[in-house]
């Protein structure tokens, strides 16, 4: 007889945990030819807010943390990752019905994104920031800082998208609450048990599953979001009702880019979009 | 209306600033494609605040007007300056910054008519200040490959500016604008359209290609004509954050680039090691620079508990030195708050300080009969629920905390959702760069407030806006690309 298979419950990732929907609801992933993959939790504005509250604790420990351990951290993930990328090859190829080399291109960019986002936690601010000639005799020094708790509608490649639109902005010290793709959610769950057991705190990168338009206007229009990433909403209107919610507290808006090379070298964008930038003075004298 | 200190009895004979170098016209058009025209909307006047007189009738630009703006800027940037190189471009803002220096003093004198601001600040800060961003943009024009935004420029921008600083803030907008490749159509505010009428004559001097800048006068409504129109590729505001708002929701589905720079209740902490005599100036120069109508006033004073005391006597001690009056006058340290709108905020919410039990101490001073005046104003026992703690004044209103830890004082500066400014006080340099680190604010002051340079990036952290203008950080706003 055949041995029956231990199905795995795919949850949310909240604040390094893996809990349910608050509101008990799930709602079914198919592959790509219409059979059932597993139930995804369906996120509901409760579940949006606590990660919310997960993310801006983790908000100050993990800015604090120096550049090279965030570094570290983000290679780390890219370790863990190459290890169990034969059951991301596999998740791919059920989720999206491709071919077995191109699942295996997605995950070997999807690892050397994250290394090359980890190799500039401690570069960028030497590349934005600025030592600044004042007339006058004053130290002038410009330094880019990360915006807060960033809000990110992933796009709907299930890993290199979703790697992508999140290494980025955790490298540089954000902490994030993405909405993983609708279609394509079992992966960024998995994700999260990569990102779990790779050191990375808990809180830093939260994920929910379920609807986008049911979820994003709660983030867009949260007050304690400094930034919203609108990468993966496809629907104009939606988009534009997002960042029009996104206006009550002034958050940073990253628009909308459909036609996204996910394989190309990305840039220095995804990084700087959600940064600030600090001037501190003091005067010189003796 | 010298004001008297309790210790000495300063008194300074008059020594006003001549007006006759400045030639104020009865009324005032458009500036649009190199002219001056009528507008085709209504108009008001722009009147002196020290004294309430009317300067001058203003046009209002209507929408049918502001398109005509965009259009002569959109022609302007399609046919001459975005096919430009960046070196003949330069050596127009050159020559901007040029005239603005020898026109210095009919410029500062003209800003001290119809802003109200001491003519010491216009003569020696405004004016020189706004030159210089003119000089240092010129000089990015054709090195702009070498700042990592790209060649690119947007197309026409549409800005509009405030009343605190009318020509600084325009020198803001238009130098990095313009040094980009971009061409602009810019609204000054409604009390303040005189320089930026002076500016456009500046523009026909320089010769500047017609449609390049162009000048709409008006207030909200036209404000909202030009951010909102089609052919405005890039929004840059300086303003309220209830208009930031405003504006952000407006552009929102567009692909209109924006920066903003909103409000902000800065905190100027105070240690006990600090210099104390510095850290008074510090103080006083932080709230009372420009009446208060400064986005980056250090309007809320953290002083640690134990030097208290000490820090309040000295403090109020040196606010009765002030001198309050004639903008004109040479000698006058605080001027007239710009107009009777903004003077009714700052009386009501110094009125909520009152009553939720602030103490409030302010200079014995005469006020003019005329015009409109504040005295310089501290509230003591203010809590952080105070809404004179938590709302941006905008007037010479000082309202003072106090803390025991270094903690408690970074709690306090940061619990506001503005994030545009903060100072810090103390002679210990590790404090100092701890401080500066955990403040969550586009600029941090140390040892020293309210300075500000053409190569240094200013702009605010969360409500207080996003985008940076000045150095190279501020050329991004006005470039499509990205490294």
């Amino acid at each position: 007889m055949a041995r029956i298979d231990v199905r795995k419950t795919y949850k949310l990732y909240i604040g390094g945990q893996f809990p349910r929907s608050e509101s008990g609801r799930s709602y079914v992933v198919n592959d790509a030819k219409g059979k059932l993959l597993a139930n995804a939790a369906l996120a509901s504005r409760k579940d949006a807010r606590d990660a919310v509250v997960a993310a801006r604790k983790a908000f100050g420990g993990w800015s604090g943390r120096t550049a090279y351990n965030r570094a570290q951290v983000v290679y780390r993930i890219a370790e863990v990752l190459e290890g169990r990328r034969e059951q991301f090859e596999a998740e791919l190829r059920a989720a999206e019905g491709i071919s077995p080399a191109k699942a295996r291109t997605y995950v070997d960019a999807a690892i050397d994104r994250l290394v090359w986002y980890a190799g500039w936690a401690d570069k960028l601010t030497q590349v934005v920031g600025n030592a600044n000639p004042v007339a006058g005799p004053y130290f002038n020094l410009s330094t880019p800082e990360p915006s807060g708790v960033i809000a990110v509608v992933a796009p709907n490649g299930p890993l290199l998208g979703l790697v992508s639109v999140v290494a980025p902005l955790i490298v540089t010290g954000n902490t994030v609450v993405v909405i993983a793709s609708e279609a394509h959610p079992l992966t960024a769950i998995t994700l999260g048990e990569v990102m779990a057991t790779s050191d990375l705190p808990g809180g830093v990168v939260n994920v929910l599953t379920g609807h986008q338009a049911e979820i994003a206007p709660w983030l867009a229009s949260h007050m304690d979001v400094n930034g919203i990433d609108l990468t993966g909403v496809t629907d104009v209107e939606l988009a534009t009702e997002l960042e029009a919610a996104a206006a009550e507290n002034l958050k940073r808006v990253r628009r909308p880019s459909p036609d996204e090379d996910w394989l190309a070298e990305p840039g220095l964008e995804r990084m700087t979009a959600f940064q600030e930038t600090k001037t501190v003075w003091h005067p010189i004298g003796v | 209306m010298v004001s008297t200190g309790s210790t000495h009895d300063w008194t300074y004979a008059p020594a006003p600033e001549s007006r006759s170098v400045v030639d104020i016209k009865e009324s005032y058009g458009l500036f649009i494609d190199g002219e001056f025209t009528d507008g085709t909307g209504t108009s008001f006047k722009s009147i002196n605040p020290a004294t309430e007189e009317v300067l001058a009738e203003v046009a209002e630009a209507s929408e049918a007007d502001v398109d005509r703006a965009v259009k002569a800027a959109r022609r302007a940037y399609t046919r001459v300056w975005s096919r430009m190189s960046g070196a003949e471009r330069a050596k127009y803002l050159y020559r901007i910054a040029r005239i603005i220096q020898e026109r210095g003093r009919e410029l500062a004198v003209l800003e001290s008519i119809d802003n109200g601001k001491p003519i010491k600040e216009s003569r020696d800060f405004d004016v020189p200040t706004a030159a210089a961003h003119f000089f240092y943009y010129a000089g990015w024009a054709d090195k702009l490959k070498y700042a990592g935004y790209g060649e690119t420029p947007l197309g026409v921008a549409g800005q509009v500016i405030p009343w605190n600083f009318p020509l600084l803030m325009l020198s803001w907008k238009i130098a990095p604008a313009l040094a980009a490749g971009n061409t602009v159509v810019l609204k000054p505010a409604e009390t303040t359209p005189l320089t930026a009428l002076l500016f456009a004559e500046i523009c026909q001097q320089a010769e500047l290609p017609p449609g390049v800048v162009n000048i709409v006068t008006g207030a909200g409504d036209t404000g909202r004509s030009l951010v909102s129109h089609s052919d405005v590729d890039k929004v840059a505001f300086t303003g309220s954050t209830e208009v930031g708002r405003a504006i952000a929701r407006a552009v929102a589905g567009t692909d209109k680039k924006v920066t903003l720079e909103l409000g902000g209740k800065a905190a100027n902490i105070v240690f006990d090691d600090a210099p104390i005599d510095q850290a008074i100036e510090g103080i006083v120069g932080g709230i009372f620079f420009n009446q208060g109508h400064v986005c980056c006033a250090g309007s809320r004073l953290l002083v640690q508990e134990s030097v208290a005391d000490e820090v309040m006597e000295r403090l109020k001690r040196r606010m009765s030195t002030l001198r309050l009056g004639d903008p004109l006058d040479k000698n006058t340290d605080v001027g007239a708050i710009n107009s009777g709108e903004q003077l009714t905020r700052i009386r009501e919410l110094a009125g909520v300080g009152d009553a939720e039990g602030a103490e409030r101490w302010e200079v014995a001073c005469d006020l003019p009969t005329k015009g409109y005046w504040f005295p310089p104003t501290v509230f003591t026992g203010v809590s952080q629920a105070h809404r004179i703690a938590r709302e941006e004044i905008f007037g010479p209103v000082l309202s003072v905390l106090t803390f025991r830890t270094p903690a408690e004082a970074v709690e306090k500066a940061n619990n506001t959702p503005y994030g545009l400014s903060a100072g810090v006080w103390t002679d210990k340099g590790s404090r100092i760069l701890s401080i500066a680190n955990q403040l969550r604010a586009g600029v941090v002051w140390a040892n020293t407030f309210n300075k500000f340079d053409p190569t240094s990036p200013f702009g605010g952290y969360k409500e207080s806006g996003y985008g940076r203008e000045g150095g190279r950080h501020g050329l991004q706003a006005y470039l499509k690309g990205e490294r």
